[in-house]
């Protein structure tokens, strides 16, 4: 097996070249050691932190931005996605507090990443 | 203001984005009166729109989303001590010695700030479809990248169901995926270039996760549709050509155009700034003062940033030269910085030997290996490596106050980047 992928961890974007299997796993191209991780979790295990937005229970179409606070499993994004965007938050809500918690048992939690105090705060 | 009138403010800041905030902290930290006036509602800038991750890698050693990084730093002003009010709009910058800067806001009505400096840190705005001319009507659908960002993200709206995205700068990317997340298929992303504008890893994340084609070396002919955009006739180019007789067609009800950002400068010409063509920017000497005595500027006002840790990181140095400016320091003789091969500016424009200076610059062609030279009247004075050059990247050059190669006496320190 021999595969091309940019790391995506940080904005250098390192080219990597993956080759070989579980045994003789090999990574070039990566300018540190968070590369090599990348690639292993990349053929085996595929994630991507989601941010979104969710709807305010406020009465303008208001929302919240959101982050899952690790990266989840590729195949489970829709699934997560349509779980946000079913939800009304309501205020207040803090920056970091969860929105959320352990999403499909996976430890992964859905997190606010913006403080709103009130309805006031949004509609300006 | 009336209890303002005759008080004065060591420095005032215009724009509450990234870079003004980042200012605001080192100056007030520095025992300097700090206020910061801002347009918007509220305090961030453009980092309250872009709800992704990826900010702050550098700065703060850990990956935020854009809202994130604005609450931090807005945060550590404040407690700072920076005075800051939102929904104010600076209106004129004038005055010699003592700044006048001119404001309104629906709260206060207008009201004037006395400072001994001025920050401009006014960010930039979108290059829109009249920038780049593309034939047909006028039909409802077609955005900018950044403004559909703001609706999807601040206000919570999808502009569409199909969309097709023109440029592939990184804002249009990220806008690529946020639409596939969203349940709105893109279509296709063409790039006039024959290379992507934007990150690698935008390319990657935002583009072959959703298995979206990118058309590069394509030209957006026509935008079809006359009350809501139909589809977009596109055309391959080659060798300079448009070759109409290969143009195909894609549909779409939404087109995002990403074709890049420009300084937003009119304020700054009332100040007194002159322009550098290259960056869109005011021209800035070796204490990133602008040729408008007292006035300062960092951010995208300056220069367009990809990086907001970069922003952050000019700002203070601009916080820096602030403090020692007002501290009394007279301007030593300067060196002057100019752009050599493969280099499309260089900021600030000038240094003064025996400082901790920083330069920040942008490459014209992209460079798998290079070197970083620097040249004083045909003599090499600095030489280190660099990887991947690209233009979607700006370069950063650290001189560390011992750096004692470049002569005062001597010319121009020209930057080079040389591939290897
Ligand atoms: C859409 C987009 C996506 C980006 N994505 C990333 C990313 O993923 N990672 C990353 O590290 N960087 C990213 N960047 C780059 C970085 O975030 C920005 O370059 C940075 O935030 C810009 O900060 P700024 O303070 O210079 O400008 P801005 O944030 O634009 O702030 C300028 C402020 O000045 C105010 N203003 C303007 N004129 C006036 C006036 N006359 N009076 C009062 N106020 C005024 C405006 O309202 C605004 O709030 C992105 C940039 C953009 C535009
Ligand atoms: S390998 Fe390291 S340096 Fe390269 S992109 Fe990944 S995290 Fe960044």
């Amino acid at each position: 097996m021999e595969e091309q992928r940019i790391c995506i961890l940080c904005p250098a974007g390192c080219h990597l070249k993956i080759s070989g299997g579980k045994d003789d796993f090999k990574v070039e191209g990566n300018r540190c050691p968070r590369g090599a991780q990348y690639a292993y979790d990349e053929i085996h295990d595929p994630r991507r932190t989601v941010t979104a937005v969710a709807m305010t229970d406020a009465h303008c179409s208001c929302c919240c931005p959101v982050k899952s606070d690790s990266p989840v499993p590729k195949a489970m994004i829709n699934e997560l996605l349509e779980l946000i965007y079913a939800s009304e938050v309501k205020l207040p809500v803090r920056c970091g507090q969860i929105m959320i918690e352990n999403f499909n048992n996976t430890n992964i939690n859905v997190i606010f990443t913006r403080t709103i105090n009130s309805t006031k705060e949004l509609m300006s | 203001m009336s209890e303002n009138k005759h008080e004065i403010t060591d420095v005032v800041i215009i724009g509450g984005g990234a870079a003004g905030l980042s200012a605001g902290k080192i100056t007030a930290k520095h025992g300097l009166s700090t206020v910061i006036l801002e347009r918007d509602s509220r305090m961030g800038g453009i980092l309250n729109q872009c709800i992704h991750n990826g900010f702050g890698v550098h700065h703060f050693k850990e990956e935020l989303t854009g809202p994130e990084y604005a609450e931090r730093v807005y945060h550590e002003a404040l407690a700072a001590g920076c005075a800051m009010y939102t929904g104010t709009t600076v209106m004129d910058v004038s005055g010699k010695r003592l700044k006048r800067v001119l404001c309104c806001s629906p709260e206060h009505g207008v009201r004037e700030f006395n400072a001994r400096a001025v920050v401009l840190a006014m960010g930039s705005r979108e290059r829109n479809r009249g920038n780049i001319a593309i034939a047909g009507a006028r039909p409802a659908g077609v955005f900018t990248a950044g403004t559909a960002q703001r609706l999807m993200n601040i206000n919570g709206f999808v502009p569409g169901s199909e969309a097709v995205i023109i440029g592939s700068g990184d804002i249009g990317l990220i806008m690529a995926r946020r639409l596939s997340w969203a349940g709105v298929k893109v279509n296709a992303v063409i790039e006039i270039m024959p290379y992507a504008a934007g990150l690698p890893r935008n390319i990657a994340q935002c583009l072959e996760d959703f298995d979206i084609p990118l058309h590069l070396s394509c030209q957006t002919l026509r935008i079809n549709g006359r009350d809501r955009v139909e589809s977009v006739d596109v055309a391959p180019l080659e060798n300079g050509r448009v070759c109409l007789e290969k143009t195909f067609n894609i549909s779409c009800d939404t087109i995002l155009m990403s074709v890049g950002l420009i300084p937003e400068n009119e304020l700054s010409q009332k100040a007194g700034a002159r322009l550098n063509p290259l960056t869109g920017g005011p021209v800035v000497d070796s204490r990133m003062m602008t040729s408008a005595e007292g006035v300062f500027a960092c951010g995208n006002v300056l220069h367009i940033h990809d990086l907001v840790d970069y922003v952050s990181s000019e700002a203070e140095m601009v916080a820096e030269k602030i403090r020692l400016f007002l501290g009394g320091d007279v301007k030593a003789p300067e060196i002057k910085t100019v752009p050599g091969g493969n280099i499309r500016y260089v900021i600030p424009g000038g240094f003064e030997p025996g400082t901790d200076s920083t330069f920040y610059m942008r490459p014209l062609a992209v460079m798998d290996k290079a070197r970083m030279n620097i040249y004083q009247d045909g003599r090499l004075i600095y030489d280190h490596p660099v990887k991947y050059v690209k233009p979607a990247e700006m370069l950063k050059v650290h001189l560390s106050p011992d750096f004692d190669d470049a002569l005062p006496s001597g010319g121009d320190l020209k930057f080079s980047l040389k591939a290897e």
